[in-house]
């Protein structure tokens, strides 16, 4: 009983870390090659209500996901040709870019509204997913968190342990010399952000279709602003924005769950705590690193034109 | 009911959306004989919630004096950002304008003193000027009925509440629905969850979740995303809805849900400035007045489901009153003295549990 409780608990904080981890991922792809991109939230909604809209005409789940990752990619390459190709400012794209995000989405939610669907379907493998304890953690979750999971270990692999990847960090270290190798800068960067663009958008398609299935407008409540934070906190590694998702989610839920048993703490400061615990964890992780100088990408926000 | 601007992704939601809903409500060309209604709503129309039921009443008042009113509306307008849109309102030659959220208070009175003939109707505030109205429901009617429906069916003995911010408000609806609750089932428990939000579906399923693992079986809440009903319905669980009919979300879950009316307000208020008797004022309405709706109580037996009509036929009438004495507080004073009922301020002011609430309340 008090097994399938702890395993219960653990469920929903896989649950709540999964639209923060994928949407986090994605980011870390495009600033680690040296775009900032706040449009997160924006890219995040209008995925949501994208998917929701395409997994209700088609009636396929899969399809939906598509589609909202379809949409992500769709807003970042329009942030991409704005930043990486005109050389605008990150900051105030990618902020005009959530504003935009968040329009669309109503927009495109409108015939939406207040109709339900039902969740993702969960993975059922007979005999392993009703293993006692871990079955339904290890083998009982929809699609969405084995991508993100999946997802997690391919951006890590692909940007230590492959030539590609380690030519996008030194992109985003230093855009100059990187090009006066011959490296394609702007494409690189480029593809990166529309590569943080499908992952945020299927964040967004994931909260619309698996974990609130509905569409409302504002559902993603400043998730894709979480997401963000992560990734700075995370000092860009992959798995630290893993952790530090897992941490925050596992903090929300849990102090949910104290509330529930009547532990007696204020609410407020319950409320409080997943982001104290997410900030002081990672800055203490980052903090034991630091050899001087910052983690940050070296050229992360700083506008690329190439000299002729 | 206070809409809090809650969170910068909130408030960018509100900002973004802000410029569009200028550019649509105001927007109208108004013949010269009509009164202006103006509306303003801290969220979007399409909320299913509290600024939905809102704008069903300008509906409803376009549809019933098409002749004589024209309505404009202005949705997600930022609290902090209100003024702004009050005042454009004003100035497009609205006679009478609607601001709905708690935090609009402020900006509602600033603009109010700058154009004296127009006349404001304010949702849930407490201060009133001359050409000043303000107006609520009085929720807690509806809290108490379906705690009595809530002390009669939970098996478990343990009610789950997801509750957003502490204030009088929420306070007095579930110390109503202790009450409720307590009268037919003393024993009854109950299990608050604060989410410190008006509004994150993700946030209300997880408290939903929590309180379900925790014991609860009946869950109803004080915010305004129909996800936990939906977990509710998930895990064969029953739950009270909020602000409007959620039961399309929970055909197997929804007992009743507490909905706001506001058409028979917003109506008559139209009615009196066109008639030249409009009057500054506070208007509290209840079952009575139609303000607060129950929508039809289901997957109920049929003897429970009498019950709850009776207490708010009750209520309607008169007869009852939900904090009606001895009501003790959590501390063991008496609030209420045997045979009184609690005064309108006591209950606008609650910040204190009744007795047999085992959360704390944070001052």
């Amino acid at each position: 009983m008090t097994l399938d409780i702890v395993q219960m608990v653990l469920v929903t904080v896989l649950a709540a870390a999964t639209p923060l981890i994928l949407a986090g991922i994605g980011e870390l792809v495009a600033e680690r090659s040296g775009v900032l991109n706040l449009g997160v939230e924006g890219m995040m909604i209008f995925g949501a209500a994208v998917s929701f809209a395409v997994a209700m005409q088609t009636g396929s789940t899969v399809l939906g996901a598509l589609g909202g990752a379809g949409a992500g990619l769709l807003l970042a390459a329009l942030f991409g040709i704005l930043t990486v190709g005109l050389a605008a400012n990150q900051v105030a794209s990618g902020l005009s870019l959530t504003i935009l995000g968040l329009g669309l989405s109503g927009l495109v939610g409108a015939n939406y509204v207040g109709i339900k669907r039902d969740p993702a379907p969960h993975l059922a493998i007979p005999g392993l997913t009703d293993l006692p304890g871990i079955g339904h953690l290890v083998f009982g979750q929809d699609g969405f968190v084995y991508a993100a999971v999946a997802l997690v270990a391919a951006v890590s692999w692909f940007l230590w342990r492959t030539r590609a990847g380690l030519m996008l960090r030194a992109i985003g270290d230093d855009h100059v010399a990187t090009h006066a190798l011959g490296l394609k800068v702007r494409r690189v960067r480029f593809l990166s952000v529309l590569f943080g663009g499908a992952c945020a958008g299927l964040g967004g398609a994931y909260l619309a279709l698996a974990y609130t299935p509905f569409w409302s407008p504002g559902m993603t409540a400043g998730r894709g602003w979480i997401a963000l934070a992560l990734v700075v906190f995370a000092s860009w590694r992959p798995l630290r924005v893993a952790a530090g998702a897992l941490l925050f989610g596992g903090a929300t839920v849990l102090q949910l769950h104290a509330q529930a048993a009547g532990l007696g703490l204020p609410g407020q400061f319950l409320s409080a705590l997943p982001y104290l615990a997410t900030i002081l964890a990672l800055v203490l992780l980052s903090l034991g690193q630091r050899q001087g100088g910052s983690l940050a990408p070296a050229a992360l926000g700083r506008v690329f034109t190439p000299s002729r | 009911m206070g809409r809090m601007l809650t969170g910068l992704g909130g408030a960018l939601l509100r900002g973004a959306l802000l410029g569009a809903a200028l550019a649509v409500g105001a927007g109208s060309a108004v013949a010269a004989d009509k009164l202006k209604v103006g509306f303003v709503y801290v969220g979007p129309v399409a909320d299913f919630g509290y600024s939905y039921q809102h704008d069903l009443s300008r509906k409803a008042l376009a549809a019933a004096m098409p002749d004589k009113v024209e309505t404009t509306f202005l949705e997600n307008v930022p609290e902090a950002d209100s003024e702004r849109s009050i005042e454009k309102l004003a100035r497009s030659g609205a006679g009478l304008i609607f601001t709905t959220s708690f935090g609009f208070m402020e900006p509602t009175l600033k603009v109010a003193k700058k154009f004296p003939k127009v006349k404001f109707a304010h949702a849930t505030g407490y201060k009133r000027s001359d050409n000043v109205a303000t107006y609520s429901a009085r929720f807690y009617e509806g809290r108490y009925v379906c705690g009595k429906i809530a002390g009669k069916l939970s098996r478990s003995g343990t009610v789950g509440y997801i509750a957003s911010f502490p204030i009088p408000e929420v306070v007095s609806g579930i110390n109503a629905f202790m009450l409720g609750a307590q009268s037919v089932n003393p024993n009854i428990k109950i299990k608050i969850v604060w989410v410190n939000t008006w509004f994150d579906p993700g946030k209300e399923a997880e408290a939903a979740k929590a309180l379900l693992a925790q014991g609860a079986d009946i869950l109803t809440q004080h915010t305004d995303s129909a996800a936990p009903l939906q977990e509710a319905e998930k895990q064969g669980k029953l739950a009270f809805g909020q602000s409007s009919d959620q039961f399309r979300f929970a055909p197997k879950a929804q007992l009743t849900s507490i909905t706001d009316d506001w058409n028979g307000y917003v109506i008559a208020q139209a009615k009196a400035v066109l008639d030249g008797t409009w009057k500054s004022g506070d208007t509290w309405g209840g079952i009575k007045d139609g303000m607060v709706v129950l929508a039809p109580f289901t997957n109920m037996p049929d003897d429970v489901k009498a019950m709850a009509e009776e207490t708010s036929t009750a209520i309607a009438a008169g007869k009852l009153h939900p904090f009606t004495g001895p009501v003790v507080k959590q501390d063991g004073t008496l609030a209420v003295k045997e045979g009184d009922t609690a005064p309108d301020p006591m209950i606008l002011g609650m910040n204190w549990y009744v007795k047999g609430i085992d959360d704390k309340l944070t001052q």
